[in-house]
C-alpha cells in the first residue's frame, strides 16, 4: 500500500464524521456554568423552552464567564443564568458601573438583554469549617485579620476577579500568605480534608450545610449583590417570543432558600439536574415538563460519538497539514527550523489556555476545539516525518540520487516509505495526546468524554467521573493499538525484518 | 568519454581537488588511487552529479553535465558503492527493477533483465525475494552491482566496491568483477586505496595525492617510470608490507 493514500484516507474520515456531526441549528441554544447551581438554572430554562415546542440545545457546563459571554455574543448561545455583581465586575468590568439599574442599557449596546431578577442573591461568601471558625472565635471577615497564618483555597475565578482575593485583602487588611488558587470543588475537598483553613463560596452553595461551614459576615460590605438574571440575546424577542415570555416567568420565583435546596438536592440527595428542574416547575409555576431520563449506555454512546468525533477530525486534519510540513522541513533547513520552532511553541500552550483562545475566532462547540486538538497534534508528526527523512543515511540518500530519481520520486519510492515507521510513530503519539486533552472540550461546549468528567468533578460523583475517565483511556489504548496493526501494513516489510546473517 | 576540465572543489579551507583534468577512454577500465583524503571519491561524485564543482565542468560523452541534463544523463550511469547503498525497504528484486520500473518498462523486459543480471553477476535467483537485511555482504555487492547495470549503462562507476568484504569473498567477487568488465566493454571508473586491485583492474591507474593527479598510466608505468618519487613510495608501501610479513 502506498503511503501516499493515507492523506486521502484521513480526508474521507473527515468527510464521513463530519455527516455524522448534529450541527443542526437549534431553535434555543442554552449555556450554563459549570457549577450545580447554573446547571440547574439552565435545565430549568431548557424544560421550559421545551414545554412551548421549541427545539432546545442544552451547553452545560462551560468553562467560565468569558465562553458564556463570547458565547452569547456570537450566537453559540442565546440565553443563560447569570449573576449581577459578575455582569458589573468582570463582563463589564472596563465601564465601572456603580449602579446595577444601568445594566440594562450597557448590555443593550451589545444587543443583549436582561430579565428582572430570578429572586435570589448568590454573593460570594468567605467559609470555614464550624469547628475551626468557632474554636478561633472568627464570626465575621475581619477577623480572620488576627490569624495569619490560615491557609486560603480560593477558586481560579475569585483569585482574579475585580472583587475578588485582591481587592478584599485590601479592603480588610488581610495579612495571609498562604493563598492558594485551585477549582472551586476541589477547595470544598480541600478544606474538609483540612489542607485549607478558608475558601470563597456562593451563599447558596448546598456545600455550606453538606460540610457544615460557617460563613462569615461580610461586615464591610465588600462584596456586591449577585442577583441572578438571565441574560439573553435581543433577537430572541422576535425568534421565539412565546418560548421567551415563558422562560421569563422565571422572574422573582426563586427565592434564595429554594436555590439552596435544590443544589442540596443535587449535590446531597444526588437527583438528576434534569429531576430537580422539572420537580419545581411542577411545585412552583404549574408547568409539567418531561425529565430527560438518559440510560448510562445511551449516554456513553452520545459522548463516545462526540469524543470520536473531536480526535478524528482533528487528527486527520493534523495528519494532512504536518507530514507536508515534516517534508518541508527537510527539504529546506531554514525552514525547517522555523516549521518545527512554531509547532513547539503551540505544543507548550496550556491546553485549556489554547482552547478559551479559540472562542473569538471559532465561537464555542466542537469547531474551536478541533482546531485547537489539531494544532496540539501537529509537532509529534511534523517532527516524525522530519527526523525520519532526516536519519536516512547518506549513501542510501546518494544511491537513490545517483539512480536518476527525480526529488519527488525518491520521495515517493524511497524516502517516505523508510520513514514511515517514524511518521506512524509521531501520529501514534499525537493520537494517543489528541485522546487526552479532547475530554477539555466539555469546557468550551464541545461534549465528548469531558462531560461526564466535569459532572463528576462538579457533583463529586467518582463514578460519573470514571465515566468519562475509563472510555477515555480505552479509546486511548484501542488508537495505539490500531496504528500498531496498520504498521504491519504501512511499514515495508524489509523494515520490519530482523538481521539473520 | 569522459572528460573532467579543470575541476576544483572546496569544503571550507580544504580543497579538496584542485584544478584538475582527467579524460577517461570509452570501454576502459580507470582505476582512481591515492590515499585517504586525496580526492579520488571526490573526482568520482563529481562524475555523476553529486557534488557540483566549484570551478570546472565534466563532459559525458560529450554532453556537459548540468542541473538540466542530470537525471536523464545519470539514467546513462552506474553507480556502486562500498556498503551497496541498498534499499532497506525494497526486497532485492525491487532495488533492481525500481528505475526500470519507474521509466516504464513492461514486466516481461523487466523479467528477462533481471535473469540476464542474475546469470551476469552470479546472483542467486532464489535470493531475489530477500530483503537487503536478509542477504551477505558479498550478495548485497552483487545485487547493487545488478541494481547499476539494469538500465544497461555505458558508464559504471564504482567507490571501494569490495572495501567491506572480508579477503575470500573480496578475491573471488573480484574475478567476477573483471570478467563482466571485459564481458560487456563499458567505460568503468573505479575507486580503490588498495594497488594490487588497481593494478588487476586498471588499463589505465591514476594516482592522486592532494587533490592532484600525481601520474597516470599502465601498472609497469607507474613501476619503471614513477614521474616522483611518490609514486614509488606509494606502490612500494603495500608491497613491502606483505613482503616483510612473508619473510619472518
Amino acid at each position: 500500500m502506498n503511503l501516499l493514500k493515507i492523506p486521502l484516507i484521513f480526508l474521507i474520515l473527515i468527510c464521513v464524521s463530519c455527516t455524522f456531526s448534529d450541527d443542526s441549528e437549534k431553535e434555543i441554544k442554552v449555556g450554563s456554568k459549570k457549577f450545580t447551581e447554573s446547571v440547574i438554572l439552565g435545565e430549568i430554562i431548557s424544560q421550559l423552552a421545551a414545554s412551548e415546542g421549541a427545539e432546545v440545545e442544552y451547553r452545560k457546563e462551560l468553562g467560565g464567564t468569558r465562553v458564556l459571554w463570547n458565547g452569547l455574543l456570537n450566537g453559540d448561545i442565546d440565553i443563560y443564568p447569570e449573576y449581577t455583581g459578575t455582569i458589573t465586575q468582570e463582563i463589564l468590568s472596563n465601564k465601572n458601573i456603580t449602579d446595577q439599574s444601568n445594566l440594562p442599557e450597557e448590555l443593550a449596546q451589545y444587543g443583549i438583554a436582561i430579565s428582572q431578577p430570578l429572586g435570589f442573591n448568590n454573593t460570594y461568601a468567605i467559609g470555614m469549617k464550624r469547628e475551626k471558625a468557632e474554636k478561633l472565635g472568627i464570626k465575621t471577615i475581619s477577623d480572620l485579620k488576627n490569624y495569619p497564618e490560615l491557609k486560603f483555597g480560593f477558586g481560579n475565578e475569585f483569585m482574579n476577579r475585580g472583587d475578588g482575593w485582591p481587592s478584599l485583602k485590601s479592603a480588610y487588611n488581610l495579612p495571609q500568605q498562604n493563598v492558594t488558587g485551585l477549582d472551586h470543588d476541589l477547595a470544598y475537598r480541600g478544606l474538609e480534608s483540612g489542607h485549607i483553613d478558608a475558601i470563597d463560596l456562593y451563599s447558596t452553595d448546598a456545600d455550606i450545610s453538606y460540610y457544615d461551614l460557617k460563613v462569615l459576615k461580610d461586615d464591610k460590605k465588600h462584596f456586591e449583590d449577585y442577583f441572578a438574571v438571565l441574560l439573553y440575546r435581543k433577537d430572541l424577542e422576535k425568534k421565539n417570543p412565546q418560548a421567551l415570555g415563558t422562560i421569563l416567568k422565571l422572574e422573582q420565583s426563586i427565592p434564595e432558600q429554594k436555590m439552596g435546596e435544590m443544589n442540596a438536592a443535587s449535590k446531597i440527595d444526588g437527583l438528576s439536574d434534569s429531576v430537580i428542574a422539572s420537580n419545581y416547575l411542577k411545585e412552583t409555576l404549574l408547568i409539567n415538563t418531561n425529565p430527560v431520563k438518559e440510560t448510562f449506555l445511551s449516554r456513553l454512546y452520545r459522548n463516545t460519538l462526540q469524543h470520536l468525533f473531536l480526535v478524528v477530525i482533528s487528527l486527520s486534519a493534523a495528519i494532512i497539514v504536518s507530514i507536508p510540513l515534516g517534508i518541508l522541513a527537510y527539504k529546506n533547513q531554514k525552514v525547517g527550523h522555523l516549521v518545527l520552532g512554531i509547532v513547539g511553541v503551540i505544543q507548550t500552550l496550556p491546553s485549556l489556555a489554547l482552547l478559551v483562545f479559540m472562542i473569538p475566532f471559532f465561537g464555542i462547540g466542537a469547531i474551536p476545539a478541533i482546531v485547537a486538538l489539531f494544532l496540539y497534534s501537529l509537532l509529534p508528526i511534523v517532527r516524525g516525518t522530519y527526523t525520519g527523512l532526516k536519519d536516512i543515511s547518506r549513501d542510501i540518500q546518494e544511491s537513490a540520487e545517483a539512480l536518476g530519481l527525480t526529488p519527488f520520486a525518491m520521495l515517493r519510492l524511497i524516502e517516505i516509505p523508510i520513514a514511515s515507521r517514524s511518521i506512524l510513530s509521531g501520529i501514534k503519539t499525537s493520537a494517543v495526546i489528541n485522546v487526552g486533552t479532547a475530554t477539555l472540550g466539555a469546557l468550551i461546549g464541545a461534549g465528548g468524554y469531558g462531560q461526564p468528567i466535569l459532572t463528576g468533578i462538579r457533583l463529586d460523583n467518582v463514578g460519573l467521573i470514571l465515566e468519562g475517565a475509563i472510555p477515555a483511556a480505552v479509546m486511548a489504548l484501542l488508537v495505539q493499538g490500531l496504528f500498531d496493526l496498520s504498521e504491519r501494513i504501512l511499514v515495508p516489510k524489509g523494515l520490519r525484518l530482523k538481521e539473520n546473517n | 568519454m569522459i572528460n573532467l576540465i579543470n575541476i576544483s572543489k572546496s569544503y571550507g579551507e580544504n580543497h579538496a581537488v584542485k584544478s584538475f583534468d582527467l579524460t577517461i577512454e570509452t570501454a576502459e577500465t580507470t582505476v582512481l588511487i591515492g590515499p585517504s583524503g586525496c580526492g579520488k571519491s571526490t573526482i568520482l561524485r563529481t562524475i555523476i552529479g553529486l557534488i557540483s564543482p566549484d570551478t570546472g565542468k565534466v563532459n559525458i560523452e560529450g554532453e556537459a553535465l548540468s542541473t538540466a541534463n542530470l537525471v536523464s544523463l545519470r539514467q546513462k550511469m552506474g553507480y556502486v558503492i562500498q556498503e551497496g547503498g541498498l534499499f532497506p525497504n525494497l526486497s532485492a528484486e525491487g532495488n533492481v527493477f525500481l528505475m526500470a520500473r519507474y521509466l516504464g518498462w513492461d514486466k516481461d523486459r523487466i523479467e528477462e533483465r533481471i535473469d540476464e543480471l542474475c546469470d551476469l553477476t552470479k546472483f542467486p535467483k532464489d535470493a531475489l525475494n530477500r530483503y537487503p537485511i536478509q542477504i551477505s555482504g558479498g550478495q548485497r555487492q552483487r545485487l547493487s552491482l545488478m541494481r547499476a547495470l539494469m538500465l544497461d549503462p555505458n558508464i559504471l562507476l564504482l567507490d571501494e566496491p569490495l572495501g567491506a568484504l572480508d579477503p575470500l569473498i573480496r578475491s573471488e567477487l573480484q574475478q567476477d568483477l573483471k570478467e563482466i568488465f571485459s564481458t560487456l566493454g563499458k567505460t568503468v571508473v573505479m575507486v580503490t586505496h588498495d594497488m594490487g586491485e588497481a593494478a588487476f583492474f586498471g588499463d589505465k591507474i591514476v594516482l592522486i595525492k592532494d587533490g592532484q593527479i600525481i601520474q597516470e598510466g599502465n601498472i609497469s608505468d607507474l613501476i619503471k617510470n614513477p614521474s616522483n618519487p611518490f609514486v614509488t613510495t606509494f606502490i612500494n608501501a603495500q608491497r613491502n608490507h606483505l613482503e616483510t610479513i612473508g619473510d619472518t
